[in-house]
């Protein structure tokens, strides 16, 4: 053992740039315990955008496709449905879709590329449960409106174009996927408009 | 033989000294009622849990494409499969029931006070990982109500702003929740979870041992050294780790006498347990609910999604503020004031039946508040269920409110200096 005396600051410089060091050891030793956490190669693959014919869809008829493994509602509107929309903006949150829940271009009155087709997920904006299509009897619901959509778990309730009404669980629409047309009856699911 | 083999431990370990400390020579007031099975029925249970979590999981498979049938393998073809699920079905409800007694106890007799609050909210850590746990438990069977429940409680940290989306992402491990998830929540719940649970039960013991049991008077049965005279201190011998410092009154050894009364406490315990486990292990689709018997199915929500009973008071509380970002801020808060009780209260009197009577009349509406909010989490909402959630939600708050205000210069009887029963 040596006689030399303690140099007390010498020795605060080395225990503070020891905890420095092995700080930023553990912050990159935190980095693949933390990313291993996100979606695998496997999981982004099954991601992969989906097509769906709608030439064959009857008008006020909903079909559903999986896409991410979650429902996306497609519907053709009739025309009278269509032009009733506007009508219900002053029961809705949002009527002019300022939320950001669908891409640029389906920003406007039908919230989708042709006002003949309304694709939203199929994925209450509450909790994540799945809306019911009450085609005819949503008057149940909200009186003077005889198409729509009822979560039957907290009772929220969407409009044919997945706008949500007033005084409902819900604070959002419903989301609008990123979607294109391929062509004229082919709707690709996953993939913007002008992305492709 | 067995003497020289304890003294060459004893002097590698220090094994009787800790027995001694702990158990045969540990101070506990004399006058601990019925309420006091609780704190070890919780321990009883927690082995349960973790034995017959162990055997599960040698058939259970946690993947999305076996889970369920793993399940229903283990309920048919496994020798005591059904026995071992059930014993651990059950076990997680008589968790949440003997825990939620274990918190009253503390709330009647001010066993959150001073100098007690770090035991308190070591006793709210085990209750939130509890609840973490049986969470991500409920979703291992992979049956649709396990599926729905899971996606409801994932989607509450959506509503964090900013991050909300990434979050859900990064907990799900997928774009919806899948075996991804299934597995990741295996592993927290068999390895990560329970590990911190033990950890945290050692501590809370450890730090009830250094404060010493309250009691159902909250008198202090540890006297100022040399404060009492000798024909008043208990007569029986404890370790002078605790007479060193104080002069023992009111008290007795925790073993044998205490550790002979819980024994009682558990048979009662077992006797219900086992109706339960045997006669109705469903427990009347509280325990298992009847959506779960299906597999999960993300295209098919069920009818009504509730949670299992024990999260009901919290979920009714979810479900009633009609904005999601305040709904989850309200849910969580309602655990947050649980850990603040200790400064809410603002009282010196600890045991209910020296304080004053507006403070009853408080905890048996917080009580009752409580069992609505339990009862309307596990129904589906209705106007009328909603508006009498809002009352209860405000009872349950107001407690804590109201405790703050009147604990302040609150009128209450004088409390003896030592216990009188």
């Amino acid at each position: 053992m040596s006689n030399t005396p303690v140099d007390n600051s010498r020795r605060r410089f080395l225990t503070a740039a020891t905890s420095v060091v092995g700080g930023v050891g553990v912050v990159g030793l935190a980095v693949p315990f933390i990313g291993s956490w996100n979606p695998s190669a496997r999981a982004k693959a099954a991601g992969a955008p989906v097509e769906v014919n709608v030439g064959k869809i009857e008008p006020g008829q909903l079909i559903r496709a999986e896409w991410r493994g979650k429902p996306v509602y497609v519907v053709r509107r009739t025309e009278e449905t269509v032009a009733s929309l506007t009508a219900l903006d002053d029961q809705l949150r949002d009527p002019n879709s300022e939320e950001p829940q669908q891409p640029e271009y389906a920003t406007n009155t039908h919230r989708s590329i042709k006002p003949e087709f309304m694709v939203a997920l199929g994925v209450c904006t509450h909790l994540g449960c799945a809306p019911t299509y009450h085609k005819g009897d949503f008057e149940e619901f909200v009186e003077g409106v005889p198409d729509g959509f009822f979560c039957p778990c907290h009772g929220s309730k969407f409009d044919m174009a997945g706008r949500v009404f007033q005084s409902v669980p819900a604070p959002t629409n419903l989301v609008v996927p990123e979607h294109s047309y391929t062509s004229a009856d082919t709707l690709l699911i996953g993939v913007g408009q002008g992305a492709a | 033989m067995f003497a020289n083999f304890m003294a060459w431990i004893d002097k590698r370990l220090p094994v009787t000294d800790c027995w001694n400390k702990h158990l045969a020579q540990y101070p506990a007031p004399k006058n601990f009622n019925f309420w006091y099975f609780f704190g070890s029925l919780a321990m009883l249970v927690l082995v349960n849990q973790i034995v017959t979590g162990i055997w599960l999981t040698m058939s259970y498979e946690p993947s999305g494409e076996g889970a369920f049938a793993s399940v229903e393998y283990i309920m048919r073809d496994v020798d005591y499969g059904w026995l071992l699920r059930y014993m651990h079905s059950t076990g997680a409800s008589a968790f949440f029931i003997v825990v939620y007694m274990h918190m009253f106890r503390g709330m009647m007799y001010g066993s959150y006070q001073k100098p007690r609050e770090l035991l308190w909210i070591f006793g709210m850590l085990i209750f939130l990982v509890l609840m973490a746990e049986a969470f991500m438990g409920y979703l291992l069977p992979w049956g649709n109500m396990s599926y729905w429940g899971a996606q409801v409680i994932i989607s509450l940290f959506g509503a964090i702003p900013v991050i909300g989306d990434d979050l859900t992402l990064w907990i799900r491990g997928d774009y919806v929740i899948s075996g991804a998830t299934l597995n990741r929540f295996f592993a927290l719940h068999v390895i990560a979870m329970p590990l911190v649970l033990v950890i945290l039960v050692f501590l809370h013991i450890l730090a009830l041992h250094e404060v010493g049991s309250n009691n159902p008077e909250g008198t202090d049965v540890k006297k100022p050294k040399g404060s009492m005279k000798p024909e008043e201190l208990s007569k029986f011998k404890f370790h002078k780790h605790y007479t060193d410092k104080y002069d023992i009154v009111d008290a007795i050894p925790f073993h044998p006498y205490y550790s002979v009364k819980d024994i009682m406490g558990v048979a009662g315990f077992l006797i219900i347990f086992c109706w339960v486990m045997f006669f109705a292990p469903e427990g009347g689709g509280y325990f298992i609910e009847a959506p779960n018997f299906e597999p999960a199915n993300g295209l098919k929500t069920p009818e009504h999604i509730v949670p299992v009973w024990y999260f009901g008071p919290f979920y009714t509380i979810l479900r009633v503020i009609p904005d999601k970002l305040l709904g989850a801020v309200g849910m969580f808060s309602a655990i947050i004031v649980l850990f603040l009780l200790p400064w809410f209260d603002r009282g010196t009197v600890k045991a209910m039946k020296f304080r004053s009577t507006i403070h009853t009349w408080n905890l048996i509406q917080f009580v009752i508040s409580f069992i609505v909010l339990g009862y309307l989490g596990t129904k589906a909402a209705t106007p009328l269920y909603n508006m009498i959630g809002v009352v209860a939600s405000f009872g349950y708050f107001g407690f804590f409110v109201a405790l703050w205000f009147y604990s302040k210069n609150e009128k209450t009887k004088p409390v003896p200096e030592r216990v009188s029963g």
